[in-house]
């Protein structure tokens, strides 16, 4: 005789669970993890082992010993929130960055509040702002003491932003500054100055068409950031195209691509729907702009989804979904 | 490009393995345990004593109620007992219990396959004998067909779509009938419209039965007012609202009837019970039950007389293997697991469903991510991450009230959805319980 279950329906269930969608955000993002490593070193590599080894460990201690609650990091999202913060880091920073950039995501950005699903800010982003106001010269310098395998020169400098940040303050005029500086296909393939995350766009946008293509995350928030930045960054561009970028360079330059792409769209901290996450791409592109136009700092992506981020219980209460009967006539 | 819904819904795999399997004739079984709640509403009133001789289509209750529904005697022979019996969940309803003894028809039923087109009754005659009987909705809800092709005075019928959409998995008992009684089901139709008083007609069908597209297409050619319509594959198309949608492109308002779109909306198996019932003089007696699951060595599709114990079915199918971990009274995503074996079929079952653990395992719950996915799939457009944590937190009826808890068809997406494995619907119907209480309780305006 069998012995049946009873219970309620659904008496089937989708594939999907948060561990196969964390797997696929990691595996997203490992072009722009191979290209950094090939463009910067093994010093990339071991930034990128060091930040994910801590933040994993960091979150089985952490829940173990300390809130004595069941363990999780099998579900992967504190091995993404190393990978993330390790591109958020220069590539020549030093190893201990890394460490402390975790304990910041981690033991204070997403166990502080509750854990996974409960935190209001992104953890890694907590962790790169965290390091970016406590050691700005570290990480704001870009030495990175020439690249593996000859596919890069090597290059020491400030970020093609913070070279048009520095040379702005200092009177010159935009075409002065990128006279003898990067070209747009430089960029587009290998950004030579910028966070390890940061170098490439062409790898981060193979990793957004896998999370599309996976139904990981809609291409909503990602594009509304970049037709913001782009619409913006235009008008003052056409404005005057001597003080301020052109769209091109300011969709590519930063870590706008990996922000939009993977930091923005981090599920705990966007907005559920639609009409929500549109409002949030806008925000976060019009802060970008304006940081990166009028802000101290020569980026604004990190501060833009932060403060973004800030607006997401609202956005959920107030933007609701397209009800079933509400339709238009 | 193909018609279908337009908020949310989900993509399960589909699994019709049963569906090459044509429709048997289930063998004569030896008692007959007929429930007396068949249809949604009150239960009907048995009008036969225990030693009384009955024949098969023989009416055995009347309908105790506005709402309510005759039911007939699936089998000829001598009622035995009127008593409470278990049903699939294991309470207890009135059954009529009947020891088979031959298979004698009542007079005036035609059991012949002569196809009889003419529909020479009025609208009036054609819901009575409808009503007469007993056919109820077979999609799943059991409503009373007669009271459905009767729309309140106010509203105006515009058109009758005939659901063939099958968009559970697993089942294929309208697959089966649509392929092999396809001029039944839309004399059916044209008799329901006849009733409703509307000259236009759908029926609409999921992409992947092609095969029922096919049947159903050539059989239509005869009837210029029916149009079958090809729907994407997606589930729950096959839910009333959702149907509506995808075809006339009309959204049922929230609290509101179907028929407010203009729309009636009846099953393929609906439409056949009601050219039987209007054209053969036959009650609803018997409908096509789809056995079926992974684990079983043969998929079938059997006609089956009403009130044969499901266990009696699933031995005849060849026994309920080893492995098989839970049986299903209905589709994966809707249909309810059966606690109890030997209770008897009923007008709307229309499959039974073995699943092994492994098919069937709930996943250990995890924290929510806020993914949205319920969202997304919600085909209602509710937040059902929202409506889970309004449970939770205990006393925040007004707030699900207002987040439209009433609007859940429970239809299962969110749950299956959701990767953090959270139950959400079970959350949902619990609130929804809930809530209603309290809105009951209130004053009445």
């Amino acid at each position: 005789m069998n012995k049946l279950i009873v219970s309620p329906s659904p008496h089937a269930h989708g594939r999907e669970s948060t561990q196969s969608i964390m797997r696929d955000v990691l595996i997203a993002l490992t072009p722009a993890m191979l290209v950094s490593i090939l463009a910067s070193g093994w010093s990339v590599l071991a930034l990128i082992c060091v930040s994910v080894v801590a933040c994993v460990l960091l979150e089985f201690l952490i829940q173990k010993y300390w809130l004595k609650v069941p363990v999780t990091v099998t579900d992967l999202s504190a091995a993404v929130t190393g990978c993330l913060l390790a591109l958020n880091l220069p590539p020549n920073a030093p190893w201990w960055i890394a460490l402390i950039g975790a304990i910041v995501a981690i033991g204070v950005a997403k166990m502080t509040f509750g854990g996974l699903g409960q935190n209001i800010f992104n953890p890694a982003l907590v962790g790169r702002v965290f390091l970016l106001v406590s050691f700005p010269v570290i990480m704001t310098s870009w030495d990175d003491g020439g690249s593996m395998f000859g596919l890069v020169d090597a290059f020491s400098g400030a970020t093609p932003l913070g070279a048009v940040k520095e040379g702005l303050k200092n009177g010159m005029t935009l075409s002065q500054i990128t006279a003898d500086d990067l070209t747009f296909s430089q960029q587009f393939f290998f950004n030579a100055g910028g966070s390890a995350g940061e170098l490439s766009a062409i790898a981060l946008i193979l990793g957004f068409i896998y999370l599309l293509c996976r139904r990981v995350i809609k291409a909503t928030i990602p594009v509304t950031i970049l037709c913001t930045v782009f619409v913006v960054s235009g008008i003052f561009w056409l404005a005057n195209p001597e003080k301020f970028t052109n769209p091109v360079f300011n969709i590519f330059s930063g870590g706008l691509l990996l922000g939009a792409i993977f930091m923005a769209t981090d599920y705990v901290t966007s907005p559920m729907t639609t009409k929500g996450q549109i409002i949030f791409g806008i925000g976060i592109g019009l802060i970008t702009v304006f940081v990166r136009y009028f802000g101290s700092y020569p980026e604004g992506v990190s501060f833009a989804i932060l403060i973004m981020n800030c607006a997401v219980p609202l956005l959920n209460k107030y933007c609701k979904p397209r009800r079933f009967g509400e339709v238009k006539k | 490009m193909k018609k279908t819904f337009r908020i949310g819904g989900v993509h399960p795999h589909d699994n019709k393995i049963s569906a090459e399997a044509a429709i048997e004739i289930f063998p004569a079984i030896e008692t007959a345990y007929v429930s007396m709640a068949q249809h949604l509403g009150a239960p009907a009133t048995p009008i036969v004593a225990v030693g009384d001789k009955v024949k098969v289509g023989q009416v055995i209750a009347e309908p105790a109620g506005f709402i309510s529904g005759y039911v007939h005697s699936p089998v000829s022979g001598t009622v035995k007992s009127v008593a409470p019996r278990a049903d699939i969940a294991g309470n207890l309803v009135p059954h009529v219990e009947i020891t088979v003894e031959g298979d004698e028809w009542m007079e005036g039923i035609d059991t012949s396959d002569t196809l009889v087109k003419e529909i020479p009754y009025t609208p009036e005659e054609i819901i009575e004998k409808v009503k007469r009987a007993g056919v109820v909705g077979l999609g799943g809800a059991s409503f009373p067909t007669h009271v459905k092709l009767a729309p309140p005075k106010d509203k105006k019928a515009e058109c009758l779509i005939l659901n063939g959409t099958e968009c559970e998995p697993y089942l294929t008992s309208d697959d089966r009938i649509m392929r092999e009684r396809p001029q039944e089901i839309l004399i059916g139709g044209a008799i329901m419209m006849k009733a409703l008083g509307v000259t236009r007609g759908y029926v609409g069908i999921e992409e992947n039965k092609p095969a029922a597209i096919a049947s159903m297409t050539e059989a239509a050619k005869a009837f210029p007012q029916i149009e079958v319509i090809t729907l994407k594959k997606r589930y729950p198309q096959g839910g009333e609202k959702q149907l509506i949608d995808a075809v006339i492109r009309r959204q049922v308002p929230s609290g509101g009837l179907p028929i407010e779109t203009g729309a009636v909306v009846q099953n393929v198996g609906t439409s056949l019970a009601v050219y039987e019932a209007v054209q053969k003089n036959k009650p609803l007696i018997d409908n096509v039950i789809t056995v079926t699951g992974s684990c079983l060595p043969v998929q079938h599709n059997y006609k089956v007389r009403i009130g044969t114990p499901m266990s009696k079915i699933l031995e005849v199918a060849g026994g309920l293997p080893e492995k098989a971990a839970k049986v299903i009274s209905g589709g994966p995503m809707m249909g309810r697991a059966i606690a109890n074996l030997d209770a008897a079929t009923v007008k709307a079952n229309g499959a039974i469903l073995v699943l092994t653990e492994e098919e069937t395992r709930r996943r250990p719950e995890s924290a929510c991510i806020r993914c949205s996915k319920c969202a997304s799939a919600c085909p209602m457009g509710l937040e059902p991450w929202l409506l889970n944590k309004l449970s939770r937190a205990g006393g925040r009826h007004e707030e699900l009230e207002k987040e439209r808890v009433f609007d859940c068809i429970e239809c299962g997406c969110c749950s299956f959805t959701c990767p953090a494995g959270i139950p959400l619907l079970d959350l949902i119907r619990i609130s929804k319980a809930e809530v209603m209480k309290i809105m009951r309780s209130r004053p009445k305006k």
